[in-house]
């Protein structure tokens, strides 16, 4: 019964991994795999020695890391105020609204975003009337846009990655709340003392999984928002690779930054999953 | 009791009010968009729109749905999306049916298990994926936008650890009664897997319907492009050239941005809350563990 899914993996996994050899050679299209001439590590020099790679490994970093921290700490904080809700109907409809962006795409999210963070869009009207500042260039002043992407992302994750939390909480012994009661906590103490301390070992599981992914910013959603003129500050490996391999052509090249990155990151995770083991016996399967 | 106290009562007040507008602040961009493409084309270019329709009318809509580049994207995306996650569903939950089973009953099982996950870790990346549907001759077919993502190991880990709770007896007393693995797996286990089936076919769904990558790359002809492709080649990169001049008239109005943006979104608005019941069980059955 696995074989169905065995073979496809196969064709459509394993067969592109030798694709990777690509990376070695001067691949031409026209030559194919087996008449390519064979470079060894000329495109990885390449790349070492190439200023602006340097700026676009910064560039994922820093992306992935701040939308790491801030889609810990909100999703944290918001599972704990949501906690508080005791109207069951107000409590349904929070969370029906808030994990909703998490299904709607980067190409329409990024289409509403365009329109109503535009210089005449919603955004900077509301701004410019109640502030009286000059209209923000959001997409287009490459450190706004660094801002936007992720201040966008966790609009639209924040209420997906409260579901953890949220099931953690859902796990807390009762008996626990009710001693405290007794004891004469108040909900302040009871949250600091029981609620905080059961939360902690899961949003350490996140966080440690979440290295496996720091070289992964999130190609739909920066390749549905940026533009020329602001590459220097909005490129990621995926976005660079996208369009020096596709676009350009550079097969070679291409495979050569993905193949390095495919191996940074298979260490991360493999480093990860270990330390989420140790630190909260976590297993995926 | 803490319910009672003053502070908590006024914190309790704060705190319903400050979610309430924090959730409406995830539907409003939805909402005003709208509200955008109702409005007559002329408020709307000049932004006067905000939360109720100026000048009311259904022209958008209109002109939407008579764009035959629109009309054929949108059955591309039904067509995927209904056949990739009908196929897509036996695969998967066949192999997690197998991979379920402890190894006593099926031997190679963890050689299986690390076979799958290795792909979940490691992959040749896009210019190996791109060539390879180039050397197998799917460019500009359907098939090129369903099979490559067809096993989704993710999504077998979640149905096998679902299927791992469903009780040893009920296996058993099929199997006395001359069931084999196929009609097991099909009367037993199906039926009892409702809600991580409906996530996993959910995500699946959405998966499809919001995929554009693997348009832009392996489909060339305009009335091949799913929805998503064809939205994102219109919005984001303004790209008029796959499309006739007619069609590119049209588009320069907010208005009629606005409503194709809207009716892309509304399958999955429409979808999301009837399944949105099973999902919060099928994930933290997959993520939690006792």
């Amino acid at each position: 019964m696995v074989l169905p899914a065995a073979i496809m993996v196969f064709i459509f996994s394993y067969i592109p991994m030798s694709g990777i050899l690509m990376a070695f050679q001067d691949y031409k299209p026209a030559l194919g795999f087996f008449d390519s001439e064979w470079v060894g590590l000329k495109h990885f020099r390449y790349m070492w020695e190439n200023d602006y790679f340097l700026q676009i490994t910064w560039n994922t970093l820093f992306f992935a890391c701040s939308k790491i921290i801030m889609n810990l700490i909100i999703p944290f904080v918001f599972a704990l105020l949501l906690n508080e809700v005791r109207k069951m109907a107000l409590k349904r409809t929070i969370q029906t609204l808030v994990y909703l962006p998490h299904f709607l795409s980067w190409v329409t999210l990024s289409g509403i975003l365009i329109d109503i963070l535009a210089q005449t869009g919603i955004v900077n009207q509301f701004l410019v009337s109640v502030f009286g500042i000059k209209p923000i260039f959001f997409l287009g002043d490459g450190s706004w846009f660094r801002f936007t992407i992720i201040a966008s992302d966790v609009w639209k994750e924040f209420g997906f990655n409260t579901i953890i939390f949220l099931a953690a909480l859902s796990g807390i012994n009762p008996a626990l709340y009710e001693a405290a009661e007794v004891d004469g906590a108040g909900r302040w103490k009871q949250t600091m003392y029981i609620t905080i301390p059961a939360l902690v070992p899961i949003g350490i599981v996140i966080a440690t999984l979440a290295l496996g992914n720091v070289l992964n910013a999130n190609f739909d959603q920066i390749f549905n928002l940026y533009s020329p003129l602001i590459y220097q500050q909005a490129d990621i490996i995926d976005t660079f690779v996208y369009r020096e391999g596709l676009l350009s052509g550079q097969f070679s090249f291409a495979t050569a930054v993905n193949l390095f990155k495919s191996v940074i990151s298979l260490i991360l995770i493999v480093i990860s999953y270990r330390l989420a083991y140790r630190f909260a016996g976590y297993r995926i399967f | 009791m803490y319910h009672k106290t003053m502070p908590y009562r006024i914190f309790s007040i704060f705190n319903n009010v400050f979610l309430t507008i924090l959730s409406l602040l995830c539907l409003l961009p939805l909402y005003h968009l709208l509200m955008v493409s109702l409005s007559a084309s002329a408020p709307a270019n000049a932004g006067l729109v905000t939360f109720w329709p100026i000048g009311f009318t259904l022209e958008a809509y209109a002109k939407t749905f008579a764009n035959s580049n629109f009309l054929s994207s949108l059955w591309v995306s039904v067509e995927r999306t209904v056949l990739g996650t009908g196929l897509a569903l036996i695969v998967n939950t066949i192999a997690a049916y197998a991979l379920s089973k402890e190894t006593r009953v099926f031997r190679a099982r963890n050689i299986y298990l690390w076979y799958f996950v290795i792909t979940m870790l490691f992959s040749g990346g896009l210019i190996p994926g791109y060539i390879l549907i180039l050397k197998l001759g799917l460019m500009n077919t359907l098939l090129a936008l369903i099979l490559p993502g067809l096993v989704a190991v993710f999504n077998i880990i979640l149905l096998l650890n679902f299927f791992r709770t469903v009780p040893k007896d009920l296996e058993e007393a099929a199997f006395i009664d001359g069931a084999g693995h196929l009609q097991t797996f099909i009367k037993i286990y199906l039926p009892v897997s409702i809600p991580v089936i409906a996530t996993v076919s959910l995500f699946m769904m959405v998966g499809h319907w919001n995929s554009y990558f693997d348009g832009i790359i392996y489909i060339r002809d305009a009335e091949k492009l799913p929805l998503a492709t064809f939205m994102q080649t219109i919005i984001v990169q303004a790209d008029m050239s796959k499309l006739d001049p007619e069609a590119v008239a049209n588009l320069s109005q907010r208005t009629i941005r606005a409503s194709q943006i809207f009716i892309s979104a509304l399958p999955i608005l429409l979808v999301y809350p009837i399944l949105q019941r099973y999902f919060v069980t099928g994930i933290v059955v997959g993520a939690v563990k006792e």
